[in-house]
């Protein structure tokens, strides 16, 4: 009996789950009024919120979880036991459009199974994004995945149409992904994202020099809003410098909007030779908390690295307060009149709250403990770290016990 | 002691109105109470006044959060905000980019729990299509916890303007039809009609995209607080979700491992095809130093890079490394240095398609910084390392000159260090007649035009003198 469209929907989505990127931002924005359906603020929406805490903001399904491929951390590998399924290209269209109308969604995020060749699961994908924009008129965010080894002229025109391209390098080292995804090859993995990265910028440098043109239409923007990629953290061995040094190298590499860190999670498929434990999830919001120090905090790998001897991130405490605690010789730091690099390294103290702080001191004087308070979010982490114009921390710098003052107490992460 | 009654849902205009009196009046905002009218209020009301309000131009950053704050169901907002406008006409026209100041801070946290009311409405409306009059159209019921559905309703002009739809809310409605956006007085709220995409896929969606072992039901809550739920269909179904999520884990933990399902081998034999044909020792070579892992180099590149150019090429130019977009694009000299080398090639009359181009170190040495990577100098053992394929690479050709661009090079194929300034010129790399010259990195990094130029210029005399010693090799 063929499944239904509902059925197929269980299936697609159960395989999809496992990507963590959900985002919708970061894209040009567009409207409908003057035709087509949907509109991309440039921001991103959720419009929903599972219970495991993620975001809906995108119908995220697989367009078959046929694969040919046996990657070990894979529910779709070929040697699973799960049901299989897949969707024809109107399924997908009609289904994207129906919930889109519907608001119950930003977008579609397609990635797929490679059931027949790359190039033909790559041109699978594009058909469904250029059916959405060029037959429906849709004005709203499509990611699509890109598949490594698929001709470059099928990832050039995925970006034509996609706002989004991503392309998961899986496993942070290479050695990981040789005995986990033994058919997979690093190699043509940071090839696909070296592509994505040079089409990317021939595609912006073709803007940039056209835009002075009169009376000629711009050249067609290529993956507006940029690539991504993602890393299972915990399937294999790696500690966590090792995963923020791969994403380092990302990062610089192929100009990356984001690297997802996703906890190993059982599908419940095992496949042998994996752990059966879920990673905890603690351990990826603390590589996020990393990720996000070095990106939007000035803060580089050494800097982690010091906070993290044993090559982990202290789960009981952020990686900000640890690097702090590790270098008290830097503190406390004098909040009227220290310089923005120093402000963010305060713990407690945002690009948000440093902004707030700079502005404040410009225009209200000396800053006192309270004003401080009202700019940021509260003081637990921040006083011990800080001088104000009527506050300074004395002793407490020195406490030998201040890391476990400042760490919260251990509490059940998930409820159950 | 004044009352000022303003309706609940006061805009910025019929604030502004009850503002500029009580200023005509000059009450200080201790003398002036500001209420709802629903609220009761033992102050009279504001005496007539023929006296005209000082011109008070407020600034932007004023009117920016009295537009968001004024929509806050919090009933000391109308307060706050004449506070501030009566500090900004008595001349502290700065307060409000002052973040510490405590009204200042109240307001901005009202504007920003506007803000965020709107954000939620674009988020969590759902249309339900039904049938109005013999047309379709797409109505929602919505209940925002401020006054926002002015603000929201032009985002859903921007997403559905080609379709009718009616959002109706506790406090008005809005309605998009025939190109115009109408709003109008409470309405009852709308029964719910049936719509199996909201009710069957969407709820399925909902339910499968979650993840059991990932139970965080706060971090749920923080951003979908319950209050939202009652209007979202696909919430129905969380409380199952939650009471199942354990007992699925426990279940996945018991599985033992997947006994593969039949078409596991048929597919995985249907693996891609080799390459056509016996390749040649170059093309073998290339395929041997894409597997590279001599140097820990490997690691953070994308990709090595071979040489490119005819077998039979009678010059072969060693670079020292690949940069960055030779990384990206798998090919040698094309970044800003490749093209620099290929203006001064043709300046010196070589045909760029009869040489062969290749680096004395195959993988790109570079250290990340931020969005960026900077160049790294390979070291003694990376050149040494990679040398064993710079040495086949030249077995597999047979040049009458190898070219050395650079220090790195030259040492790489004199197996010994070299220094370019002394040793510039005609050379002999082991058996091989040789040429030593500078990289052309050096003369984009060079700082004044004027050197360039002086450099740019031996550079081309250095490649003429190349293609005339081999020329004298060939006869």
């Amino acid at each position: 009996m063929p499944l239904d469209l509902v059925q197929k929907l269980e299936i697609l989505a159960d395989a999809a789950k496992y990507d963590a990127s959900c985002a919708s931002s970061g894209g040009p924005k567009r409207d409908s009024r003057r035709g087509g359906l949907g509109s991309t603020t440039g921001a991103g929406i959720c419009h929903a919120h599972t219970p495991d805490g993620r975001c809906v903001s995108l119908l995220k399904i697989l367009l078959t979880n046929f694969c040919r491929y046996d990657c070990a951390y894979c529910v779709s590998r070929r040697s699973s036991n799960v049901a299989r399924a897949k969707f024809s290209v109107d399924e997908v269209v009609r289904l994207t459009l129906d919930l889109y109308r519907r608001n119950c969604i930003e977008g579609l995020f397609l990635s797929s199974g490679i059931a027949l060749s790359e190039d033909d699961t790559m041109a699978e994908l594009v058909r469904v994004a250029k059916t959405l924009r060029t037959v429906h008129g849709f004005r709203g965010y499509i990611h699509l995945k890109t598949i490594p080894g698929a001709a470059e002229a099928l990832v050039a025109e995925a970006g034509r149409w996609a706002d989004r391209l991503s392309l998961n390098v899986e496993l942070p080292s290479e050695r990981s992904l040789a005995t986990y995804a033994p058919e997979k090859d690093a190699t043509s993995i940071r090839k696909g994202l070296a592509t994505t990265r040079s089409l990317i910028d021939g595609a912006a440098d073709a803007r940039r020099r056209g835009s002075g043109t009169i009376g000629r239409a711009p050249p067609p923007r290529f993956a507006p809003a940029g690539q991504s990629t993602q890393m299972i953290v915990g399937a294999d061995g790696a500690d966590d410098l090792a995963v923020l040094s791969a994403s380092t190298s990302l990062y610089a590499s192929y100009g990356l909007r984001r690297v997802y860190y996703a906890a190993f999670s059982p599908t419940g498929h095992p496949s042998a030779g994996l752990p059966q434990a879920a990673t905890p999830l603690l351990r990826e919001h603390r590589l996020y908390q990393a990720d996000w120090l070095m990106r939007f905090y000035g803060f580089a790998l050494p800097d982690l690295a010091a906070a993290a001897p044993s090559g982990m991130l202290d789960t009981a405490i952020d990686p900000k307060l640890a690097w702090a605690l590790a270098h008290r010789d830097r503190f406390p730091v004098d909040v009227n009149t220290a310089p923005r690099e120093m402000l963010l390294r305060v713990p407690g103290l945002g690009p948000r709250a440093v902004d707030r702080v700079l502005a404040a001191r410009r225009r209200s004087g000396a800053l006192r403990l309270v004003d401080l308070a009202r700019l940021s979010g509260g003081l637990k982490r921040t006083r011990p770290f800080v001088v104000t114009a009527d506050w300074r921390p004395t002793a407490m710098l020195d406490d030998a016990h201040l890391r476990r003052r400042l760490a919260p107490a251990p509490v059940q992460l998930s409820l159950f | 002691m004044y009352a000022v009654r303003l309706p609940g849902d006061a805009d910025e205009a019929a604030f502004r109105a009850a503002a500029r009196r009580c200023l005509a009046l000059r009450l200080a905002p201790a003398d002036v109470a500001f209420a709802e009218e629903s609220a009761p209020s033992l102050f009279p009301p504001l005496p007539d006044t023929d006296a005209t309000a000082p011109a008070v131009s407020a600034p932007r950053a004023y009117q920016a959060l009295l537009a968001d704050a004024i929509g806050h169901s919090a009933a000391d907002r109308f307060d706050l905000l004449y506070d501030l406008l009566w500090r900004i006409v008595s001349g502290a026209r700065d307060v409000v980019a002052n973040p510490a100041d405590p009204v200042v801070a109240r307001l901005s946290d009202y504007a920003r729990a506007v803000r965020r009311d709107i954000h939620k409405m674009h988020a969590f409306l759902r249309f339900r299509p039904r049938e109005v009059d013999g047309r379709p159209v797409h109505v929602a019921w919505y209940e925002p916890q401020h006054r926002v559905l002015k603000q929201a309703a032009p985002f859903f002009v921007d997403r559905f303007a080609a379709m009718d739809w009616l959002i109706a809310t506790p406090a008005g409605t809005a309605a998009w039809s025939e190109g115009r956006l109408a709003f109008g007085p409470p309405a009852a709220r709308p029964a719910d009609a049936d719509d199996p995409v909201l009710d069957a896929l969407w709820t399925t969606y909902y339910r499968t995209t979650f993840d059991p072992a990932r139970l965080r039901l706060a971090a749920m809550r923080r951003e979908m607080p319950r209050n939202f739920w009652a209007n979202m269909p696909e919430t129905r179904e969380i409380p199952a979700m939650v009471a199942t999520a354990g007992r699925r884990v426990a279940a996945m933990k018991a599985r033992a491992p997947d006994v593969p399902p039949g078409f596991a081998d048929k597919i995985a034999a249907r693996a891609s095809p080799g390459p056509d044909g016996p390749a040649t020792p170059l093309e073998a070579l290339r395929g041997e130093v894409a597997a590279c892992r001599r140097c820990p180099l490997h690691g953070p590149a994308t990709q090595a890079v071979c040489g490119e150019g005819p077998r039979d090429a009678a010059i072969v130019f060693v670079d020292e490394q690949p940069g960055d977009q030779e990384d990206l694009s798998g090919r040698p000299f094309v970044g800003p240095a490749g093209q620099l080398f290929d203006r001064a090639l043709a300046e010196a009359g070589i045909d760029r398609g009869g040489v062969y181009l290749t680096n004395a170190v195959k993988h790109f040495k570079y250290e990340p910084r931020g969005r960026r990577r900077i160049h790294g100098k390979p070291d003694p053992g990376e050149v040494r390392a990679c040398r064993w394929w710079l040495d086949r690479e030249l077995a597999a050709l047979s040049p009458r000159l190898v070219v050395a661009l650079g220090g790195t090079a030259a040492g790489a194929l004199a197996g010994r260090a070299v220094s370019v300034l002394r040793e510039r010129g005609p050379a002999r790399f082991g058996a091989r007649a040789g040429f030593v010259t500078v990289h052309p990195s050096f003369l984009l990094r060079l700082p004044e035009a004027a050197r360039q130029a002086d450099e740019y210029r031996a550079f081309v005399a250095d490649l003429q003198a190349v293609k005339a010693a081999a020329r004298a090799a060939a006869a």
